[in-house]
Formats: structure tokens, C-alpha cells, sequence
């Protein structure tokens, strides 16, 4: 009788701590697998370094010629890149997620999972914490390398950065449940891979590097329209006092939608009967 | 013991019941409406060859994927309607190695006594008492990525047994185990069974049913071929014998003429007596012997063994009934 007793008081215990408490133990066990295996972690952190270094040394005196009548300077584009910068590297990290999630159904342990009386979604909670964790790591170390090249926030005030922090993880949950999803649907890592690129493309046909008023006028809409582009704009926003207008509203309906729908998605694929 | 009291007791007479368990992918039927009833406290092996349906059965029954069709219960729960109060129930370890490869077999068996909900000091004192028991202490700190099959397999286990789980599913525990690892294998079992677990295993080898197994059922082509405990699948085909030899001629000729009965090999001195192998049988043919004077140089029981009953049962594609003599023991006469 005794035995059954610990059966006993998981029944007794309510949904949400459930929840919270299994999720808390995949979430260490994510972070377990990053410390072990840090390769992942860092190709996707250097990743935005490089292309940070790239856009402000290499393309930055061409491409700073297209911002504010052509007259910019160097570090008035820094200033401009580098919002653009954090939420890519928001976006990157998701891509790493859909890998890793799809890596890891293909474990024998996930069997497992399913058979145990615990919350059912904890795995993929487990994985989408411990990326978005990952992700605002980076950015903070991507920030700092911002700042070390001279990249300076012009009136910010420290409710701003923190309001600048939220927007980030919130996007950041938002694509890293996208990402889970993508992990779930693939059959294997490689295609994983693949599906994640738009993640990784987005960024790229935003206004993080150019102006969208600089883009053909065919291609303004799909950068306009994209939940990167009102994120990116209402992260200038807090950090440099440009006009947010309607993207912030815009930025918090896209995360909740994109959370919402990523959510949904992945526990429907979740619990299909595995093969 | 197993006759159902009004009010069921506590622990449910039957830990495992199965009616009419039907599943199909696609066209492909796997499991053809099988019933499986396992009492509490004991070892139930299906056996059967690779592709019977054999884990398709304890994936559903462990909850991992849905039926299409049956009236199932495991532990007194409904599979259908309540499959969190199975999975709360059972402990499962499937075909293939489900431990976390990337961390130690020590953070593997804490992951468990977390997801148990265990508190954190009887977590550890859990861990390291099984891995203890499993003989992994020394490899607890190394990845089980690093593990041999054997550990591997063990590791498993102690993982499943994190929970004391009253329903244990162990899915061909022994496949790919060199034979010392498949004893200790056995061994383990033994020990689960002693503590009144229920034991839902699955198996390919014959003699590791007949080892541990208190009722087998034989799955062929998803439907049940026979079923019972090991003694009454053997009843079920002919081919138990005594085989006389002797060395010298006449002996063998004085034999014969009392042995009407007996099948004659005349080159090789053998006589072949149809038996059950029971002490009475034995002694019939002995006085017999006796009363003609004669001694046999060799006297051997053969009775069919699990193979006998197993490629008695499976040789053909026809289901439903077991038909006799398919394949003839192997000890008789040529």
C-alpha cells in the first residue's frame, strides 16, 4: 500500500502546479543537454555577431547611404541596424529550436514521457523555455557587442529597456512555439532545418537592414506586413525615440496570435499517436 | 483468488484486460480483435515472431498510442477515458532504449524521481539505491550514450521502476542481450514478480517465456493462436516420447516383442514409445522391461518444448485454430 502513495499525491495535486512543476524538470533537463552540448547554443549565437560585424564594417558604408537621405553616417546606421540585429537574433535562435525538438522526438525517452502520469505538454514547455532563455542570453551578449562597437541608446529610460526586454521575450516565445511546431511536423533534423529557414529568411525582408521605403514598391508589402517589421520598429523606438505608432499594438496581437496558434499546433502533433 | 467480489478489492483481480483490442494501419490489420486477461500479481508473456503485433499490443496498452476498437482496462482504469490514471499505474519499457543519451544514467534516474514528483532527498536515496541494484553505480556519472546494451537495458529498467509502478510492460527486454546480461535480465524479473508486480512482457524466445512467464499467449498474425501456462501449450501437440537405445541386438529384439506399441529402428537399436513422461508411464514401460529381462543402455524422455508448440502454431499462414502436426517434433522417427 505504501508504494502507492506517491501515485497518490500527483493525483492530489491541482493542474497548474503540474504543469509548472514538470515543466520546471524538462526545463532543466534542456539546459542540462545545452551545458553538455554547447555546440548548437554557439552557432547560434555567433551567427548574429558575425552578421552584425559584417553589416556595420563590411556593407555598413554602402548601406548607410540609404538612410536618412542618403547623408548617414557609419554609426547612424549602427544605430539603425542594430534593433534589427537583437530581433534576428531572436528569430535565429527558434531555428535551432526546431532541430533540437525534432532531434530529440526521434529519443527513445520521449516513449516514455508519454507513458508517465505527468503534464502532457511539459516536454514542449521544457524545450520552448529553455530556447527562450537561450535567445535572451544572446541578445544580451549581441547587445553587448553592439555597445562595445558603439552603438548608443539615445533617450531611453530604464522602463523603456525593460519595456525593449519584454518585447523581445515576447517575440521570442512567440517564434520559439512556431519553431516547436515545425520541430514536431518534420520527419527528421535535416528537414527541421529547412522548415526552419523562413524563420531565419524574415529578418532579412523586414526593415532591419534597409528602410522599407527604400524596397521595390511590390516587395513593400510583405516586409511591411510580417510581425519582424512592427517589432523592429517598436524596438527603435524605445531605444532611440523614433516613432512606434500603431507597431507595438501591432507587435503584441502578432505574439499573442503566433503563441496561441504555435501552442495549439504543436500539442495537436504532440498528441497524434506517435509511429 | 481471482473470482470478482462484489465491491472489487483494492488491488484489482486483473491488472490487465483486454476484449476485442483491434488496430489496423491503413488496410494492414495488426491486431485482429485479441482478448487478454492478465491477473494481478503475475507474468503474462504474448509471444510471437517479428511482425505479430507484439508491441502494437503494449504500445496501446501502455498508453502510447490509441486502439481503434476493444474494451481495455489496466490497473481497474479504462485506457479510453482515464489513460492518466493507467500511465500512473504502470511502468513501461519498450523495445527501444528509452533513456536520455546526452545526460549520466544518474541524471537520467533523478529525471524520473522529478517526474515522479518525489521529494528531493527520497529522489536521491531512490537513484542511487537502484542504480546500486542494477550495478550501474560505477557508470552512474558517465553519459548513457557511453552505456553497453546490457546497461543500457538496465538503466531502462531502474527507470521504470522509479515510480513503483504496480503494472510493468517490458517490451523484448532481452533482444540483443548477450547471455549473461539476458540472466540478469531474468534474474530482474524474478525479483519484480516477488514483490507482486504484474508483468505484461513481450517476447520472441520460447525458453524466456517458458522461464518466466505464468500464462503465455502465442500472437499470430494479430489474433491468438493458443493460450495458457507453458505445461498446457506443450499438451497441445503431440511429439512426447521415451526412446530406448541398447547396444546389444538380442536385447533390443527381447525388447521389441514386449514393446508392441513401439515405433522399431531396427539399424539404430532405438525404440520410440509415445508418452507423456509421466512417473506412471515411465514405470509401465520399465516393469515391462524388467519382466522381459532386458536393460535399455540409454533411456530418454523427450517431451515438445515451447519450439515444437511454437512452429506448430505459427508455420501457417491460416488462422484461428492451431492445426496438429504441422511440423513433427524433432526427435521422431525419420
Amino acid at each position: 500500500m505504501s508504494s502507492t502513495s506517491s501515485t497518490s499525491s500527483t493525483s492530489s495535486m491541482s493542474a497548474l502546479p503540474l504543469t509548472l512543476r514538470d515543466s520546471t524538470t524538462m526545463l532543466r533537463r534542456n539546459l542540462l543537454h545545452a551545458r553538455r552540448y554547447p555546440s548548437l547554443t554557439l552557432n547560434i549565437l555567433l551567427t548574429p555577431i558575425v552578421l552584425l560585424l559584417l553589416f556595420v564594417y563590411v556593407f555598413g558604408g554602402v548601406m548607410s547611404a540609404g538612410i536618412g537621405g542618403g547623408g548617414a553616417d557609419r554609426s547612424e546606421y549602427i544605430a539603425y541596424l542594430v534593433p534589427g540585429i537583437l530581433l534576428m537574433t531572436i528569430g535565429a535562435t527558434p531555428a535551432g529550436t526546431a532541430v533540437s525538438v525534432s532531434m530529440d522526438m526521434t529519443e527513445g525517452i520521449i516513449a516514455r514521457f508519454r507513458t508517465m502520469a505527468i503534464h502532457r505538454g511539459s516536454v514542449l514547455i521544457g524545450h520552448m523555455v529553455g530556447s527562450v532563455l537561450q535567445a535572451l542570453i544572446s541578445v544580451v551578449l549581441v547587445g553587448a557587442v553592439a555597445v562595445a562597437i558603439g552603438f548608443r541608446s539615445t533617450d531611453a529610460t530604464a522602463l523603456e529597456w525593460l519595456a525593449a526586454f519584454g518585447l523581445l521575450a515576447l517575440v521570442s516565445v512567440a517564434f520559439t512555439w512556431i519553431a516547436v511546431g515545425m520541430g514536431l511536423a518534420s520527419p527528421n533534423p535535416e528537414a527541421a532545418s529547412n522548415n526552419a529557414l523562413p524563420l531565419i529568411i524574415l529578418p532579412f525582408i523586414s526593415s532591419a537592414f534597409v528602410p522599407i521605403d527604400a524596397m521595390p514598391g511590390w516587395f513593400q508589402p510583405v516586409a511591411e506586413y510580417q510581425p519582424f517589421t512592427p517589432a523592429i520598429e517598436t524596438l527603435r523606438g524605445l531605444l532611440l525615440g523614433t516613432e512606434i505608432g500603431h507597431s507595438g499594438w501591432l507587435t503584441v496581437i502578432w505574439s499573442v496570435g503566433l503563441t496561441a496558434l504555435g501552442y495549439w499546433w504543436s500539442r495537436s502533433l504532440f498528441d497524434r499517436d506517435p509511429k | 483468488m481471482t473470482k470478482t467480489a462484489p465491491h472489487p478489492p483494492h488491488p484489482h483481480p486483473h491488472a490487465i484486460t483486454a476484449k476485442h483490442l483491434h488496430k489496423a494501419y491503413g488496410a494492414k490489420t495488426i491486431l485482429d480483435g485479441i482478448d487478454l486477461t492478465v491477473p494481478t500479481g503475475t507474468v503474462f508473456s504474448l509471444l510471437g515472431p517479428n511482425g505479430a503485433g507484439k508491441t502494437t499490443a503494449v504500445k496501446i496498452l501502455s498508453t502510447l498510442i490509441t486502439a481503434d476498437a476493444g474494451d481495455l482496462h489496466v490497473g481497474g482504469h479504462n485506457l479510453a477515458t482515464d489513460a492518466q490514471a493507467v500511465r500512473a499505474a504502470i511502468g513501461v519499457t519498450g523495445q527501444f532504449s528509452a533513456v536520455d543519451g546526452l545526460i549520466t544514467g544518474e541524471e537520467n534516474m533523478l529525471l524520473m524521481a522529478d517526474l515522479h514528483h518525489l521529494p528531493r532527498s527520497e529522489g536521491r536515496r531512490t537513484a542511487a539505491e537502484l542504480l546500486e541494484r542494477f550495478d550501474l553505480t560505477e557508470a552512474a556519472k558517465k553519459p548513457a550514450s557511453t552505456y553497453s546494451g546490457g546497461m543500457r537495458r538496465r538503466l531502462d529498467i531502474a527507470m521504470t521502476l522509479v515510480g513503483s509502478p504496480r503494472i510493468i510492460f517490458l517490451d523484448e527486454p532481452t533482444t540483443g542481450l548477450d547471455p549473461r546480461s539476458r540472466h540478469t535480465m531474468w534474474r530482474i524479473i524474478r525479483e519484480l514478480v516477488t514483490t507482486g508486480v504484474t508483468v505484461f512482457l513481450t517476447t520472441q524466445y520460447l525458453e524466456e517465456a517458458d522461464q518466466l512467464a505464468d500464462r503465455i499467449a502465442v500472437l499470430h498474425d494479430g489474433r491468438i493462436a493458443a493460450e495458457g501456462s507453458a505445461e498446457e501449450l506443450k499438451r497441445l501437440i503431440p511429439g512426447g516420447h521415451v526412446r530406448l537405445r541398447f547396444t546389444d541386438p538380442d536385447a533390443y529384439r527381447a525388447a521389441a516383442s514386449r514393446l508392441r506399441e513401439a515405433v522399431r529402428d531396427d539399424e539404430a537399436l532405438t525404440l520410440q514409445l509415445p508418452s507423456d513422461g509421466s512417473q506412471r508411464e515411465l514405470r509401465a514401460v520399465l516393469d515391462l522391461l524388467d519382466s522381459a529381462g532386458v536393460e535399455a543402455d540409454e533411456l530418454t524422455v523427450h517431451t515438445p518444448d515451447l519450439d515444437d508448440v511454437f512452429f506448430a502454431l505459427t508455420a501457417d499462414t491460416t488462422t484461428g485454430t492451431p492445426r496438429r502436426s504441422t511440423q513433427p517434433s524433432k526427435e521422431t522417427v525419420r
